[in-house]
């Protein structure tokens, strides 16, 4: 499934629990259908926001990938919302 | 073939008998609709109580209340004695660490009891915290109350310590006690005492 994500949340320099927090809010405002992709540069997002996704109604983890981005690491979470 | 049939029952049921069974059934079905209607009543809940007001025990509850709300929990916090420091607007951006006590810390007892340690091993604390983009408490207070978790104040507590229903956040909920706590609880999927 592609990764395209019509949302888009930074939440690089933000540590536990804000990223799971934060993708709870802005997953509530995404359309039906769309994705979100959190960035984070939380190691602990990977495993956090993996398990949100499972335990919540309509979220669908689409894929999850780390990168590197300015000399930092980054954790990327797409997360898509049923229709 | 059975033997313990009772004498004279024969092979079918009386009408008296089915319309017996008839109304045991209904019952049941009834009793069975008001069990599902009661577990499927409404989100899970979680109640942690939370009774230290050092800087370091003042987190977990703020952080697992927060996350809980984000996974979709109605969620309670009962603060009650030194945990009303918490939710003191003022005092909670000045909760302190000691190393007294504390095994873990690199200084010895006799020198962390020493005057002055204690704002020394608070600073530290803090600085580690904003190195380490942790949220402040008062961030995390914020971030809860918008999530709709319920932080609740112990009246006996506020009474006690000399606290005024105004030393608190707003949005914090006062004049409550155990027996709310309790029945709180009662109802919760998770309890914790922190």
């Amino acid at each position: 499934m592609s990764t395209e994500a019509s949302e888009t949340l930074d939440v690089k320099g933000q540590n536990c629990p804000m990223p799971v927090i934060k993708t709870k809010g802005a997953f509530e405002d995404l359309p039906a259908g769309e994705t979100l992709e959190v960035v984070s540069t939380d190691s602990g997002s990977m495993s956090d926001i993996g398990g949100w996704a499972e335990s919540t109604d309509g979220a669908e983890l689409i894929a999850q990938e780390e990168a590197t981005e300015g000399g930092e690491d980054v954790y990327k979470h797409y997360v898509r919302k049923a229709e | 073939m059975s033997t313990d049939t009772p004498a004279g029952s024969g092979d079918a049921f009386t009408p008296e008998e089915i319309a017996e069974l008839q109304s045991r059934v209904d019952e049941l079905e009834r009793d069975l609709a008001d069990l599902r209607a009661e577990t499927a009543d409404g989100p899970k809940k979680m109640v942690i109580v939370a009774t230290k007001g050092t800087l370091d025990m003042a987190y977990p509850p703020l952080i697992l209340a927060s996350t809980a709300a984000a996974f979709g929990y109605d969620v309670t916090v009962f603060h009650t004695f030194w945990g009303l420091e918490i939710l003191h607007e003022e005092n909670s951006k000045d909760l302190k660490l000691s190393a007294v006590g504390n095994p873990n810390m690199p200084v010895p007892n006799a020198i962390a009891a020493l005057p002055g340690m204690d704002r020394m091993t608070t600073r530290m604390m803090r600085n580690k915290i904003a190195d380490n983009d942790v949220a402040s408490i008062d961030e995390l207070i914020e971030i809860s109350l918008e999530s709709g978790v319920d932080l609740q104040a112990c009246q006996m507590t506020i009474d006690l310590l000399g606290y005024d229903e105004a030393d608190f956040y707003d949005g914090v909920t006062t004049g409550v006690g155990a027996a709310s706590a309790f029945q709180e609880m009662v109802e919760a999927d998770i309890q914790l005492l922190v």
